[in-house]
Protein backbone atom coordinates (compact mmCIF):
# COMPACT_ATOMS: atom_id res chain seq x y z
CA UNK A 1 0.00 0.00 0.00
CA UNK A 2 1.62 3.36 -0.96
CA UNK A 3 1.86 6.04 1.91
CA UNK A 4 -0.76 8.25 0.41
CA UNK A 5 -3.22 5.23 0.30
CA UNK A 6 -2.68 4.58 3.89
CA UNK A 7 -3.35 8.89 5.17
CA UNK A 8 -6.27 8.72 2.95
CA UNK A 9 -7.86 5.75 4.67
CA UNK A 10 -6.45 7.15 8.42
CA UNK A 11 -8.12 10.66 7.85
CA UNK A 12 -10.93 8.77 6.20
CA UNK A 13 -11.51 7.29 8.79
CA UNK A 14 -11.76 10.40 11.22
CA UNK A 15 -13.67 12.05 9.18
CA UNK A 16 -16.72 9.27 9.07
CA UNK A 17 -16.34 8.56 12.66
CA UNK A 18 -16.16 13.01 13.36
CA UNK A 19 -19.45 13.31 11.27
CA UNK A 20 -20.87 10.62 13.36
CA UNK A 21 -19.79 11.93 16.27
CA UNK A 22 -21.52 15.17 15.20
CA UNK A 23 -25.16 13.79 15.24
CA UNK A 24 -24.76 11.54 17.90
CA UNK A 25 -23.09 13.32 20.67
CA UNK A 26 -25.26 14.60 23.47
CA UNK A 27 -23.73 17.35 24.40
CA UNK A 28 -24.50 20.29 21.30
CA UNK A 29 -20.99 22.34 22.40
CA UNK A 30 -19.21 18.59 21.74
CA UNK A 31 -21.22 17.96 18.67
CA UNK A 32 -20.14 21.64 17.23
CA UNK A 33 -16.46 20.58 18.08
CA UNK A 34 -16.70 17.37 16.36
CA UNK A 35 -17.90 18.79 13.07
CA UNK A 36 -14.75 21.12 13.67
CA UNK A 37 -12.63 18.23 13.63
CA UNK A 38 -15.23 16.74 10.24
CA UNK A 39 -13.63 20.26 8.69
CA UNK A 40 -10.23 19.38 9.59
CA UNK A 41 -10.56 16.05 8.20
CA UNK A 42 -12.13 17.33 4.90
CA UNK A 43 -9.41 19.58 4.59
CA UNK A 44 -6.70 17.05 4.68
CA UNK A 45 -8.26 14.66 2.38
CA UNK A 46 -8.39 17.74 -0.05
CA UNK A 47 -4.63 18.37 0.59
CA UNK A 48 -4.14 14.64 -0.76
CA UNK A 49 -5.95 15.63 -3.91
CA UNK A 50 -3.54 18.50 -4.15
CA UNK A 51 -6.46 21.33 -3.84
CA UNK A 52 -4.20 23.27 -1.31
CA UNK A 53 -6.00 26.65 -1.79
CA UNK A 54 -9.70 24.94 -1.29
CA UNK A 55 -8.18 22.84 1.87
CA UNK A 56 -6.73 25.96 3.81
CA UNK A 57 -9.65 28.12 2.31
CA UNK A 58 -12.09 25.40 3.79
CA UNK A 59 -9.89 25.78 7.55
CA UNK A 60 -9.86 29.48 7.15
CA UNK A 61 -13.36 29.91 6.65
CA UNK A 62 -14.98 27.32 8.13
CA UNK A 63 -13.01 26.31 11.20
CA UNK A 64 -11.56 29.82 11.73
CA UNK A 65 -14.86 32.10 11.15
CA UNK A 66 -17.95 30.12 11.08
CA UNK A 67 -17.48 27.66 13.46
CA UNK A 68 -16.55 30.05 15.87
CA UNK A 69 -19.66 32.13 15.62
CA UNK A 70 -21.91 29.11 15.22
CA UNK A 71 -19.71 27.54 19.10
CA UNK A 72 -20.80 31.16 20.74
CA UNK A 73 -24.43 30.71 19.72
CA UNK A 74 -24.65 27.04 20.64
CA UNK A 75 -22.88 28.15 24.22
CA UNK A 76 -24.89 31.15 24.79
CA UNK A 77 -28.31 29.38 23.81
CA UNK A 78 -30.12 27.89 27.14
CA UNK A 79 -30.56 24.14 24.97
CA UNK A 80 -32.51 21.73 26.98
CA UNK A 81 -31.64 18.35 25.78
CA UNK A 82 -34.67 16.41 27.23
CA UNK A 83 -37.08 18.84 25.03
CA UNK A 84 -34.82 18.02 21.91
CA UNK A 85 -35.77 14.28 22.49
CA UNK A 86 -39.28 15.36 23.06
CA UNK A 87 -41.32 13.15 19.85
CA UNK A 88 -38.02 11.78 18.66
CA UNK A 89 -39.70 8.96 17.37
CA UNK A 90 -42.27 11.07 15.19
CA UNK A 91 -40.18 12.63 13.41
CA UNK A 92 -37.64 9.80 12.69
CA UNK A 93 -39.52 8.69 9.63
CA UNK A 94 -39.47 12.22 7.92
CA UNK A 95 -35.59 12.73 8.98
CA UNK A 96 -35.25 9.64 7.57
CA UNK A 97 -36.43 10.09 4.39
CA UNK A 98 -35.03 13.56 3.84
CA UNK A 99 -31.64 11.35 4.41
CA UNK A 100 -32.29 8.24 1.97
CA UNK A 101 -33.19 11.07 -0.56
CA UNK A 102 -29.96 13.11 0.22
CA UNK A 103 -28.11 9.27 -0.14
CA UNK A 104 -29.94 8.62 -3.49
CA UNK A 105 -28.77 11.94 -5.24
CA UNK A 106 -25.60 11.48 -4.45
CA UNK A 107 -25.72 8.14 -5.57
CA UNK A 108 -27.10 9.26 -8.86
CA UNK A 109 -24.40 12.15 -9.43
CA UNK A 110 -21.35 10.00 -8.22
CA UNK A 111 -22.30 6.66 -10.35
CA UNK A 112 -23.38 9.34 -13.63
CA UNK A 113 -20.61 9.58 -16.16
CA UNK A 114 -18.83 13.03 -15.16
CA UNK A 115 -17.54 11.83 -11.60
CA UNK A 116 -16.39 8.54 -12.67
CA UNK A 117 -12.84 7.79 -12.08
CA UNK A 118 -12.22 7.60 -16.09
CA UNK A 119 -13.75 11.01 -16.11
CA UNK A 120 -12.09 12.92 -13.69
CA UNK A 121 -8.00 14.34 -14.65
CA UNK A 122 -5.44 12.00 -13.55
CA UNK A 123 -3.57 12.31 -10.47
CA UNK A 124 -0.56 13.28 -12.25
CA UNK A 125 -0.07 17.22 -12.36
CA UNK A 126 2.79 19.11 -14.69
CA UNK A 127 5.87 20.16 -12.86
CA UNK A 128 5.85 23.79 -11.12
CA UNK A 129 1.56 23.26 -11.29
CA UNK A 130 -0.18 25.21 -8.48
CA UNK A 131 -3.68 24.94 -8.14
CA UNK A 132 -3.94 28.33 -6.25
CA UNK A 133 -2.33 29.67 -9.33
CA UNK A 134 -5.01 28.17 -12.10
CA UNK A 135 -8.07 28.67 -9.81
CA UNK A 136 -7.43 32.98 -9.93
CA UNK A 137 -6.11 32.55 -13.16
CA UNK A 138 -10.02 30.66 -14.17
CA UNK A 139 -11.75 33.13 -11.44
CA UNK A 140 -10.64 36.58 -12.81
CA UNK A 141 -10.53 35.55 -16.81
CA UNK A 142 -13.01 32.86 -18.05
CA UNK A 143 -15.70 33.00 -15.11
CA UNK A 144 -15.02 36.89 -13.70
CA UNK A 145 -18.73 37.67 -14.64
CA UNK A 146 -20.17 34.51 -12.58
CA UNK A 147 -17.52 35.78 -10.13
CA UNK A 148 -18.27 39.33 -9.32
CA UNK A 149 -21.98 38.78 -9.75
CA UNK A 150 -21.35 35.66 -6.35
CA UNK A 151 -19.55 39.08 -5.01
CA UNK A 152 -22.48 41.16 -5.47
CA UNK A 153 -25.11 38.61 -3.73
CA UNK A 154 -22.67 38.57 -1.22
CA UNK A 155 -22.33 41.87 -0.76
CA UNK A 156 -26.19 42.41 -0.04
CA UNK A 157 -26.68 39.89 2.07
CA UNK A 158 -23.59 41.46 4.23
CA UNK A 159 -25.65 44.36 3.79
CA UNK A 160 -28.42 42.94 4.72
CA UNK A 161 -27.75 41.22 7.75
CA UNK A 162 -26.26 45.02 9.36
CA UNK A 163 -29.41 46.41 8.26
CA UNK A 164 -31.64 43.60 9.49
CA UNK A 165 -29.68 44.26 12.87
CA UNK A 166 -29.44 48.21 13.09
CA UNK A 167 -32.29 49.62 14.89
CA UNK A 168 -32.85 52.76 16.65
CA UNK A 169 -33.05 52.72 20.30
CA UNK A 170 -33.91 55.85 22.52
CA UNK A 171 -33.16 54.33 25.53
CA UNK A 172 -29.42 53.03 24.96
CA UNK A 173 -26.27 55.35 26.00
CA UNK A 174 -23.70 55.73 23.65
CA UNK A 175 -20.51 58.01 23.42
CA UNK A 176 -19.11 59.47 19.86
CA UNK A 177 -15.72 58.95 20.13
CA UNK A 178 -14.73 61.72 17.69
CA UNK A 179 -17.11 64.21 19.58
CA UNK A 180 -15.09 63.17 22.65
CA UNK A 181 -12.05 63.83 21.19
CA UNK A 182 -12.99 67.24 19.64
CA UNK A 183 -13.59 68.86 23.21
CA UNK A 184 -12.28 71.71 23.57
CA UNK A 185 -11.18 72.75 26.76
CA UNK A 186 -13.18 75.97 26.72
CA UNK A 187 -16.27 74.23 26.67
CA UNK A 188 -16.08 72.00 29.92
CA UNK A 189 -13.62 74.13 32.20
CA UNK A 190 -14.95 77.58 33.41
CA UNK A 191 -12.22 79.43 35.79
CA UNK A 192 -13.72 81.56 38.08
CA UNK A 193 -11.38 84.46 39.33
CA UNK A 194 -11.74 84.70 42.68
CA UNK A 195 -9.88 87.24 45.04
CA UNK A 196 -6.90 85.25 46.96
CA UNK A 197 -7.80 86.36 50.18
CA UNK A 198 -10.66 87.29 52.29
CA UNK A 199 -11.25 89.54 54.93
CA UNK A 200 -12.40 88.06 57.82
CA UNK A 201 -15.39 88.97 59.17
CA UNK A 202 -15.61 90.57 62.31
CA UNK A 203 -15.14 88.18 65.56
CA UNK A 204 -18.74 88.68 66.68
CA UNK A 205 -20.13 87.64 63.47
CA UNK A 206 -17.92 84.40 63.23
CA UNK A 207 -19.24 82.99 66.62
CA UNK A 208 -23.24 83.49 65.36
CA UNK A 209 -22.27 81.48 61.81
CA UNK A 210 -20.19 78.69 63.62
CA UNK A 211 -23.11 77.44 65.40
CA UNK B 1 23.78 21.60 6.05
CA UNK B 2 22.24 18.18 5.48
CA UNK B 3 25.06 16.42 4.10
CA UNK B 4 27.37 17.96 6.22
CA UNK B 5 24.85 16.30 9.17
CA UNK B 6 24.48 13.44 7.33
CA UNK B 7 28.66 13.32 7.12
CA UNK B 8 28.74 13.33 10.72
CA UNK B 9 26.78 10.56 11.21
CA UNK B 10 28.69 8.46 9.08
CA UNK B 11 32.35 9.40 10.32
CA UNK B 12 29.69 8.46 13.85
CA UNK B 13 28.65 5.07 13.30
CA UNK B 14 31.87 4.34 11.39
CA UNK B 15 33.52 4.50 14.29
CA UNK B 16 31.80 1.51 15.69
CA UNK B 17 31.90 0.16 11.77
CA UNK B 18 28.14 -0.10 12.04
CA UNK B 19 27.68 2.02 9.33
CA UNK B 20 27.27 0.03 6.55
CA UNK B 21 25.07 -2.52 8.56
CA UNK B 22 22.27 0.63 9.55
CA UNK B 23 22.23 2.84 6.08
CA UNK B 24 20.20 0.50 4.14
CA UNK B 25 17.10 1.51 6.73
CA UNK B 26 18.60 4.56 8.17
CA UNK B 27 18.33 6.11 4.76
CA UNK B 28 14.53 5.53 4.51
CA UNK B 29 14.04 6.95 8.33
CA UNK B 30 16.49 9.83 7.26
CA UNK B 31 14.06 12.35 5.29
CA UNK B 32 11.90 12.26 8.66
CA UNK B 33 14.89 12.75 10.84
CA UNK B 34 16.14 15.67 9.00
CA UNK B 35 13.28 17.44 9.33
CA UNK B 36 12.61 16.81 13.06
CA UNK B 37 16.19 17.62 13.56
CA UNK B 38 14.82 21.48 11.45
CA UNK B 39 11.95 21.61 13.31
CA UNK B 40 13.49 21.30 16.84
CA UNK B 41 16.37 23.56 15.57
CA UNK B 42 13.44 26.43 15.56
CA UNK B 43 11.55 24.98 18.70
CA UNK B 44 14.08 25.29 21.30
CA UNK B 45 15.54 28.89 20.57
CA UNK B 46 11.51 29.55 20.53
CA UNK B 47 11.11 28.09 23.88
CA UNK B 48 13.99 29.80 25.17
CA UNK B 49 13.02 33.00 24.13
CA UNK B 50 9.41 33.03 25.50
CA UNK B 51 10.71 31.81 28.72
CA UNK B 52 13.29 35.08 28.67
CA UNK B 53 10.64 37.10 27.19
CA UNK B 54 8.37 37.36 30.31
CA UNK B 55 11.64 38.30 32.05
CA UNK B 56 12.53 41.09 29.55
CA UNK B 57 9.23 42.53 30.10
CA UNK B 58 9.47 42.55 33.62
CA UNK B 59 12.96 44.53 33.63
CA UNK B 60 11.87 46.74 30.68
CA UNK B 61 8.51 47.84 32.51
CA UNK B 62 10.19 48.05 36.03
CA UNK B 63 12.73 50.23 34.15
CA UNK B 64 10.24 52.38 32.81
CA UNK B 65 8.27 52.60 36.29
CA UNK B 66 11.90 53.88 37.74
CA UNK B 67 12.22 50.02 39.48
CA UNK B 68 14.71 47.40 39.80
CA UNK B 69 12.75 44.27 38.50
CA UNK B 70 13.52 40.84 39.32
CA UNK B 71 16.71 40.41 40.38
CA UNK B 72 16.88 37.84 43.31
CA UNK B 73 16.86 34.87 41.58
CA UNK B 74 20.82 34.61 39.91
CA UNK B 75 23.30 37.36 38.36
CA UNK B 76 20.45 40.12 37.43
CA UNK B 77 17.81 38.07 37.69
CA UNK B 78 18.80 35.76 34.75
CA UNK B 79 17.38 32.46 36.40
CA UNK B 80 13.95 33.97 36.93
CA UNK B 81 12.54 32.04 34.40
CA UNK B 82 13.64 28.33 35.03
CA UNK B 83 12.25 29.38 38.92
CA UNK B 84 9.16 30.23 37.80
CA UNK B 85 8.59 27.04 35.30
CA UNK B 86 9.49 24.91 38.27
CA UNK B 87 7.14 26.71 40.06
CA UNK B 88 4.65 26.24 37.75
CA UNK B 89 5.55 22.61 36.95
CA UNK B 90 5.40 21.35 40.74
CA UNK B 91 1.45 23.10 41.23
CA UNK B 92 -1.24 20.81 41.19
CA UNK B 93 -3.46 21.34 37.66
CA UNK B 94 -7.58 21.98 39.93
CA UNK B 95 -10.46 20.82 38.00
CA UNK B 96 -13.17 22.83 38.60
CA UNK B 97 -16.55 21.36 39.90
CA UNK B 98 -18.67 19.59 36.72
CA UNK B 99 -16.59 21.34 34.32
CA UNK B 100 -15.86 18.92 30.81
CA UNK B 101 -12.47 17.71 32.14
CA UNK B 102 -11.16 16.51 28.64
CA UNK B 103 -12.33 19.58 26.47
CA UNK B 104 -10.62 21.67 29.70
CA UNK B 105 -7.34 20.24 29.25
CA UNK B 106 -7.62 20.21 25.54
CA UNK B 107 -8.28 24.21 25.58
CA UNK B 108 -4.60 25.57 26.41
CA UNK B 109 -3.29 22.23 24.09
CA UNK B 110 -5.18 23.99 21.50
CA UNK B 111 -4.38 27.64 22.00
CA UNK B 112 -0.49 26.64 21.84
CA UNK B 113 -0.31 24.39 18.72
CA UNK B 114 -1.41 26.70 15.96
CA UNK B 115 1.00 29.24 17.77
CA UNK B 116 4.51 26.69 17.32
CA UNK B 117 2.89 25.08 13.60
CA UNK B 118 2.73 28.78 12.23
CA UNK B 119 6.82 28.72 12.47
CA UNK B 120 6.88 25.85 9.67
CA UNK B 121 6.58 28.90 6.64
CA UNK B 122 8.52 31.52 8.39
CA UNK B 123 11.83 32.10 6.35
CA UNK B 124 14.87 33.12 8.89
CA UNK B 125 17.17 33.78 6.16
CA UNK B 126 17.22 33.20 2.44
CA UNK B 127 16.29 29.80 1.97
CA UNK B 128 16.54 29.30 5.89
CA UNK B 129 12.46 27.87 5.94
CA UNK B 130 11.17 24.62 6.89
CA UNK B 131 8.62 24.79 4.10
CA UNK B 132 8.94 26.94 1.20
CA UNK B 133 5.01 26.49 0.41
CA UNK B 134 3.30 28.55 -2.27
CA UNK B 135 0.37 29.59 -0.30
CA UNK B 136 2.73 30.41 2.77
CA UNK B 137 0.39 33.63 3.81
CA UNK B 138 -2.83 31.71 3.49
CA UNK B 139 -1.13 28.70 5.57
CA UNK B 140 -0.50 31.47 8.07
CA UNK B 141 -4.18 32.81 7.99
CA UNK B 142 -5.33 29.39 8.35
CA UNK B 143 -3.26 28.20 11.05
CA UNK B 144 -3.43 31.37 13.06
CA UNK B 145 -7.26 31.84 12.93
CA UNK B 146 -7.28 28.48 15.09
CA UNK B 147 -5.57 29.78 18.37
CA UNK B 148 -9.22 31.19 19.00
CA UNK B 149 -10.48 27.53 19.85
CA UNK B 150 -8.33 27.46 22.56
CA UNK B 151 -9.77 30.68 24.53
CA UNK B 152 -13.27 29.87 23.73
CA UNK B 153 -13.06 25.58 24.74
CA UNK B 154 -11.18 26.43 27.64
CA UNK B 155 -13.95 29.39 28.48
CA UNK B 156 -16.39 27.34 28.10
CA UNK B 157 -14.96 24.09 29.79
CA UNK B 158 -14.45 26.10 32.93
CA UNK B 159 -18.19 26.15 33.80
CA UNK B 160 -17.72 29.38 35.31
CA UNK B 161 -18.96 32.90 34.52
CA UNK B 162 -15.74 35.24 34.64
CA UNK B 163 -14.22 32.33 32.00
CA UNK B 164 -17.35 31.97 29.78
CA UNK B 165 -17.32 36.24 29.65
CA UNK B 166 -13.86 36.25 29.05
CA UNK B 167 -13.62 34.06 26.30
CA UNK B 168 -16.24 36.04 24.74
CA UNK B 169 -14.52 39.18 24.85
CA UNK B 170 -11.38 37.51 23.19
CA UNK B 171 -13.31 35.56 20.70
CA UNK B 172 -15.45 38.70 19.49
CA UNK B 173 -11.86 40.56 19.31
CA UNK B 174 -9.83 37.86 17.91
CA UNK B 175 -12.33 37.45 14.98
CA UNK B 176 -12.85 41.02 14.65
CA UNK B 177 -8.49 41.94 14.39
CA UNK B 178 -8.30 39.12 12.26
CA UNK B 179 -9.76 40.87 9.52
CA UNK B 180 -8.36 43.46 9.46
CA UNK B 181 -5.00 41.97 9.68
CA UNK B 182 -5.96 39.53 6.58
CA UNK B 183 -7.14 43.11 4.74
CA UNK B 184 -3.73 44.47 5.44
CA UNK B 185 -1.76 41.40 4.22
CA UNK B 186 -4.39 41.80 0.54
CA UNK B 187 -1.97 45.00 -0.52
CA UNK B 188 1.25 42.94 0.70
CA UNK B 189 0.31 40.23 -1.89
CA UNK B 190 -0.73 42.82 -4.44
CA UNK B 191 2.66 44.40 -4.12
CA UNK B 192 4.40 41.44 -3.76
CA UNK B 193 2.29 39.34 -6.84
CA UNK B 194 3.06 36.14 -4.46
CA UNK B 195 1.94 34.44 -1.49
CA UNK B 196 5.50 32.57 -0.53
CA UNK B 197 6.86 34.16 2.01
CA UNK B 198 10.81 34.48 0.79
CA UNK B 199 9.26 35.44 -1.97
CA UNK B 200 7.74 38.44 -0.44
CA UNK B 201 11.20 39.60 1.57
CA UNK B 202 12.70 39.02 -1.61
CA UNK B 203 10.58 41.62 -3.63
CA UNK B 204 11.37 44.12 -1.12
CA UNK B 205 15.30 44.28 -1.95
CA UNK B 206 13.95 45.38 -5.90
CA UNK B 207 13.55 48.88 -6.65
CA UNK B 208 14.87 52.28 -7.58
CA UNK B 209 16.14 52.98 -3.91
CA UNK B 210 17.36 49.20 -3.17
CA UNK B 211 19.43 49.65 -6.78
CA UNK B 212 20.97 52.61 -5.30
CA UNK B 213 22.18 50.81 -2.04
CA UNK B 214 19.55 52.13 0.30
CA UNK B 215 17.22 48.74 0.71
CA UNK B 216 15.27 50.74 3.88
CA UNK B 217 13.49 52.84 1.18
CA UNK B 218 12.10 50.19 -0.71
CA UNK B 219 10.54 48.08 1.69
CA UNK B 220 6.78 47.48 2.08
CA UNK B 221 6.60 49.90 5.50
CA UNK B 222 7.10 53.05 3.10
CA UNK B 223 4.48 52.58 0.26
CA UNK B 224 2.26 50.99 2.75
CA UNK B 225 2.76 52.75 6.22
CA UNK B 226 -1.40 52.47 6.78
CA UNK B 227 -1.39 48.92 6.82
CA UNK B 228 1.94 48.51 8.38
CA UNK B 229 0.35 50.83 11.08
CA UNK B 230 -2.65 48.86 11.27
CA UNK B 231 -1.03 45.65 11.05
CA UNK B 232 1.54 46.33 14.30
CA UNK B 233 -1.30 47.14 16.21
CA UNK B 234 -4.09 44.43 15.21
CA UNK B 235 -1.19 42.51 15.98
CA UNK B 236 -1.16 43.79 19.31
CA UNK B 237 -4.59 43.36 19.90
CA UNK B 238 -4.95 39.59 18.28
CA UNK B 239 -2.56 38.96 20.82
CA UNK B 240 -4.59 40.35 23.90
CA UNK B 241 -1.26 42.22 25.24
CA UNK B 242 -2.19 45.56 26.70
CA UNK B 243 -3.89 48.25 26.10
CA UNK B 244 -6.26 45.22 24.07
CA UNK B 245 -5.73 42.81 27.03
CA UNK B 246 -9.46 43.57 28.15
CA UNK B 247 -9.66 39.45 28.12
CA UNK B 248 -7.58 39.19 31.25
CA UNK B 249 -8.54 42.87 32.13
CA UNK B 250 -7.69 42.45 35.87
CA UNK B 251 -9.51 44.80 37.48
CA UNK B 252 -12.86 43.79 35.64
CA UNK B 253 -13.12 39.79 35.09
CA UNK B 254 -9.47 38.55 36.97
CA UNK B 255 -8.08 36.37 34.56
CA UNK B 256 -11.13 35.83 31.70
CA UNK B 257 -10.71 32.24 30.25
CA UNK B 258 -7.07 31.37 32.34
CA UNK B 259 -9.03 31.75 36.11
CA UNK B 260 -9.61 28.28 36.48
CA UNK B 261 -6.33 27.20 35.33
CA UNK B 262 -3.31 26.55 37.43
CA UNK B 263 -0.25 24.72 37.39
CA UNK B 264 1.20 23.65 33.83
CA UNK B 265 -2.13 23.98 32.15
CA UNK B 266 -1.93 27.53 32.99
CA UNK B 267 1.85 27.81 31.46
CA UNK B 268 0.13 26.94 27.91
CA UNK B 269 -2.03 29.82 27.80
CA UNK B 270 1.48 31.72 29.21
CA UNK B 271 3.67 30.03 26.70
CA UNK B 272 1.27 30.68 23.61
CA UNK B 273 0.47 34.40 24.38
CA UNK B 274 4.22 34.95 24.33
CA UNK B 275 4.62 32.44 21.09
CA UNK B 276 2.21 34.69 19.26
CA UNK B 277 4.16 37.80 20.11
CA UNK B 278 7.14 36.83 19.04
CA UNK B 279 5.33 35.27 15.77
CA UNK B 280 3.64 38.19 14.90
CA UNK B 281 7.05 40.79 15.65
CA UNK B 282 8.34 37.69 12.96
CA UNK B 283 5.81 38.16 10.75
CA UNK B 284 5.31 42.17 10.90
CA UNK B 285 9.59 42.46 10.50
CA UNK B 286 9.29 39.85 7.17
CA UNK B 287 5.67 41.40 5.93
CA UNK B 288 6.84 44.85 6.14
CA UNK B 289 10.37 45.88 7.51
CA UNK B 290 12.30 43.81 5.08
CA UNK B 291 12.81 40.11 7.12
CA UNK B 292 16.50 39.09 6.57
CA UNK B 293 17.47 42.28 4.17
CA UNK B 294 20.14 44.91 5.74
CA UNK B 295 18.84 48.48 5.75
CA UNK B 296 21.70 49.68 3.20
CA UNK B 297 23.67 48.14 0.54
CA UNK B 298 27.28 47.81 1.88
CA UNK B 299 26.18 45.48 4.80
CA UNK B 300 25.20 42.14 4.36
CA UNK B 301 21.53 40.43 4.68
CA UNK B 302 21.68 37.70 6.85
CA UNK B 303 18.93 36.38 9.74
CA UNK B 304 20.59 39.01 12.63
CA UNK B 305 18.33 41.48 10.28
CA UNK B 306 15.44 39.73 11.11
CA UNK B 307 16.87 39.15 14.66
CA UNK B 308 16.90 43.12 15.26
CA UNK B 309 13.95 43.74 13.85
CA UNK B 310 12.03 41.46 15.73
CA UNK B 311 13.60 42.09 19.01
CA UNK B 312 12.55 46.19 18.23
CA UNK B 313 9.10 45.04 17.51
CA UNK B 314 9.24 42.61 20.51
CA UNK B 315 10.19 45.90 22.68
CA UNK B 316 7.53 47.95 21.05
CA UNK B 317 5.08 45.12 22.76
CA UNK B 318 6.85 45.82 25.98
CA UNK B 319 6.96 49.38 25.50
CA UNK B 320 3.03 49.92 24.55
CA UNK B 321 2.34 48.08 27.93
CA UNK B 322 3.93 50.60 29.98
CA UNK B 323 2.88 53.37 28.21
CA UNK B 324 -1.36 52.74 27.23
CA UNK B 325 -4.73 52.77 29.25
CA UNK B 326 -6.44 49.61 28.82
CA UNK B 327 -9.14 50.36 26.10
CA UNK B 328 -12.54 50.15 27.13
CA UNK B 329 -14.42 46.78 24.95
CA UNK B 330 -16.64 49.14 22.68
CA UNK B 331 -14.00 51.45 21.85
CA UNK B 332 -11.78 47.90 21.14
CA UNK B 333 -14.27 46.83 18.80
CA UNK B 334 -15.14 50.29 17.11
CA UNK B 335 -11.01 50.79 16.40
CA UNK B 336 -11.58 47.70 14.73
CA UNK B 337 -14.54 47.78 12.31
CA UNK B 338 -14.75 51.28 11.71
CA UNK B 339 -11.31 52.66 11.84
CA UNK B 340 -8.87 49.48 10.35
CA UNK B 341 -11.07 47.51 7.97
CA UNK B 342 -12.16 50.80 6.30
CA UNK B 343 -9.21 52.12 6.47
CA UNK B 344 -7.70 48.66 4.58
CA UNK B 345 -9.85 48.99 1.81
CA UNK B 346 -8.75 52.14 0.95
CA UNK B 347 -5.35 52.05 0.83
CA UNK B 348 -5.76 48.82 -1.29
CA UNK B 349 -7.76 50.80 -3.37
CA UNK B 350 -5.16 53.15 -3.45
CA UNK B 351 -2.20 50.47 -4.25
CA UNK B 352 -4.71 48.55 -6.53
CA UNK B 353 -4.68 52.22 -8.84
CA UNK B 354 -1.03 52.84 -8.29
CA UNK B 355 0.17 50.00 -9.42
CA UNK B 356 -2.31 50.27 -12.81
CA UNK B 357 -1.10 54.10 -12.89
CA UNK B 358 2.53 55.01 -14.84
CA UNK B 359 4.01 55.26 -11.46
CA UNK B 360 3.92 52.04 -10.37
CA UNK B 361 7.36 51.10 -8.32
CA UNK B 362 6.80 47.50 -7.82
CA UNK B 363 7.41 46.51 -11.58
Amino acid sequence: MEFKTFVFYVVAAILVFAALRTITARNPVHAALFLVLAFFSTAAIWMLLQAEFLAIILIMVYVGAVMVLFLFVVMMLDIDIARLRHRFWSYLPLGAMIGLLMVAEMALVLSGKYFSAAALPGQTMPEGYSNTKELGRLLYTEFVFPFELASVILLVGVIAAVMLTLRQRKDTKYQNPSEQLAVKRNDRVRLVKMATEKDLPAESEVKEGGQ
Amino acid sequence: MEALILNFFQWFWNLFGLWDAIWPWFQHVWPLAWSMMRIVAILVPLIVGVAYLPYFERKVIAYMHVRIGPNRVGPFGLLQPIADSLKLMFKEVLFPAKASTKLFIFGPIIALAPALVAWAVVPFADGWVLADIDAGVLFLLAVTSIGVYGIIISGWASNSKYPFLGAMRATAQMISYEIAMGMALVAVIMVSNSLNLSDIVRVQDQGRFADMGLSILSWNFIPLLPLFLVYLISGVAETNRAPFDVVEGESEIVAGHMIEYSGMAFALFFLAEYANMILVSFLTAIFFLGGWLSPVGFLPDGHHWLAAKVSFLLFCFLWFRATFPRYRYDQIMRLGWKVFIPLCIAWILVVGVWMMSPFNIWK
